[in-house]
């Protein structure tokens, strides 16, 4: 299968008052079509910048330096201009940011902003035509009273309603790639297992390839098919999602399940400090590469 | 023996006429010395305002409240107010960015006078190095601080006022797993070394399940199933329950085996 995306050797270097700090020690992943990929670490390990580099928006600031291949759909992005690159995002990649209901903009209303990013792909587009498009879409993240909400400003929404609203933008102009950051963090158990399950339906509907950014293991076990785990600007281990899960091959990557409470009791998990070992080379499982 | 905390019928509406929000109706429950007390629920379940008429912040609309075997008045005396401490979600925003760490546990024992005054920044260190934090960190800003430095830091303050009963409001909701796992550590090693009690009020019920006696489930302001820990996770008594678990996100084999046997299902 041809890779949507795919990064190689990538790095990040930030230029700071002492002296330059590499944040990414050469990254290499890749998403094949209408799959679904996670990209699991903790705060800092370089999940979040991984996703903006792709979206071109940190080669935009003077103070960070990228380097590395960038390819999507086979078009080398690095060589792309400001503006094409600009054309990519809200059509061909999008993203899902981790708190929904700062991600849209306070001073303008629902049907407002779904226009915006509905005429990003046909910019001719009546604002009637985009309010009628837009109710379909909203129909298919289950929101029924589309009339309301797309008059409504997000403030007026509750976290989990606007989350739905940012997945039917993200989706509005059937990207081929859809990064989503930490999509469920700042939504309460049940309403991120109703924005998860809604997520899987509408990507296994429309194909759409998916680049997944979290630090919660049950959450990716849940979503992802295969998986690659960060630490420290480095990928430490990947590989197809049940494999990583019955044989965590790295110390870093069992140090995280290790961590992660389980409802079936047992008390707090120990943890052993053996941190040095996190810097082990990585581990790939089988058919974890292209 | 008497119940550290017992609250009988307490209600709470904001507002009145047909737009009033009932926000917490007629909950009753008691926590025990030692005790850590799970209030689980989602989003607008009536959890922090429950947590405010438990702190003093407003009082309670009816019922009662009694701390230690005497009613709680709603204005509450110093010594009220010290023995009931609060650590809030974001480490980050509850903490005073001007002021250095130390300043900010330091201030609580001022206010409540607790220790000689020349004694104090000796107690601050105490308190820092009881977490886990190097006493020399109290000089610095908790943007000096990592987000797992900073709860620790917000521990040690509801600490330092010889708390006895402590309400955690999600206190590692905003951490990652790993720092979480050692956060959730260290406030078990404290309560059982302090007989501290504690209301955790979370709606991760996996952390609930390792860390709480028992477990009070609201919906919508009100109680709707109260039980030991497990019996709420082997037994739950109540649909809303199954769903909570359901929805619950797991890592093991055995925790999916649990979670469909309980089959609650997501919520629509």
């Amino acid at each position: 299968m041809s890779d949507v995306l795919e990064v190689r050797d990538l790095c990040l270097r930030f230029r700071g008052y002492s002296g330059m700090s590499e944040v990414l020690h050469g990254i290499s992943l890749n998403v094949r079509a209408g799959e679904r990929v996670a990209l699991v670490g903790e705060s800092g390990s370089g999940k979040s910048v991984t996703a903006r580099i792709v979206l071109g928006l940190l080669q935009e600031l003077p103070s960070a330096q990228v380097e590395g291949g960038l390819f999507f759909e086979g078009e080398d992005l690095n060589r792309l201009s400001r503006r094409q690159w600009q054309a990519l995002r809200g059509t061909s990649i999008s993203m899902i940011f981790q708190d929904p209901t700062s991600s849209l903009n306070p001073v303008f209303t629902i049907g407002t902003q779904f226009a915006e990013v509905l005429r990003r792909r046909d910019p001719k587009l009546s604002r009637e035509a985009a309010d009628e498009r837009a109710g379909t879409l909203l129909q298919s993240v289950s929101i029924h009273d589309h009339a309301r909400v797309l008059g409504a400003y997000p403030f007026q929404l509750s976290g989990g309603m606007n989350q739905r609203v940012v997945i039917a933008m993200a989706l509005a102009n059937h990207p081929s790639l859809l990064i989503a950051d930490e999509p469920g963090t700042a939504l309460d158990v049940t309403v991120q297992a109703q924005t998860l399950k809604l997520m899987h339906e509408l990507v296994e509907r429309s194909g759409t390839a998916v680049l997944f950014i979290s630090h919660n293991l049950g959450v990716v076990r849940e979503f992802a098919d295969r998986v690659f785990v960060i630490y420290r600007g480095r990928i430490v281990e990947q590989g197809p999602t049940p494999a990583i899960f019955e044989d965590p091959g790295h110390a870093y990557t069992r140090a995280l399940m290790a961590a992660v409470p389980r409802i079936t009791g047992g008390g707090l998990p120990e943890l052993n400090d053996s941190e040095s070992a996190f810097l082990d080379p990585m581990v790939v499982h089988e058919g974890g590469k292209a | 023996m008497t119940p550290l905390l017992s609250l009988r019928h307490v209600s709470k509406t904001f507002g009145s006429g047909p737009r009033a929000v009932h926000a917490v109706r007629e909950v009753s429950f008691d926590v025990a010395q030692g005790e850590c007390l799970a209030v689980v629920g989602e989003s607008g379940s009536g959890k922090t305002t429950l947590a405010n008429m438990i702190l003093g912040v407003f009082g309670q609309s009816s019922g009662e409240i009694w701390f230690d075997g005497k009613g709680l008045p709603i204005r509450r005396t110093l010594e009220h107010r010290s023995a009931i401490q609060l650590v809030q979600q974001n480490p980050l925003s509850s903490l005073n960015p001007k002021r250095s760490v130390g300043a900010s546990i330091r201030l609580g024992l001022d206010v409540f006078g607790i220790g000689a005054r020349s004694d104090r920044w000796r107690l601050v260190e105490d308190a820092l190095e009881e977490v886990g934090l190097p006493g020399n960190f109290r000089r610095r800003p908790p943007a000096a601080l990592s987000g797992g430095q900073c709860q620790r830091v917000a521990i040690a303050r509801a600490l330092a006022c010889q708390s006895r009963l402590v309400i955690l409001d999600e206190p590692t909701s905003a951490l990652d797993v790993l720092v979480q796992a050692r956060v959730l550590r260290l406030l078990e090693d404290l309560r059982r070394v302090k007989g501290l009690s504690y209301v955790f009020i979370t709606h991760d019920l996996s952390v609930v399940r390792n860390v709480a006696d028992r477990v009070a489930v609201f919906r919508a302001g009100r109680l709707v199933e109260c039980a030991e820990t497990r019996a709420i996770f082997e037994n739950p008594q109540v649909d809303y329950t199954r769903q909570l678990i359901g929805a619950v996100p797991v890592v093991a084999d055995d925790e999916l085996k649990l979670r469909e046997s309980l089959s609650g299902g997501v919520p629509e």
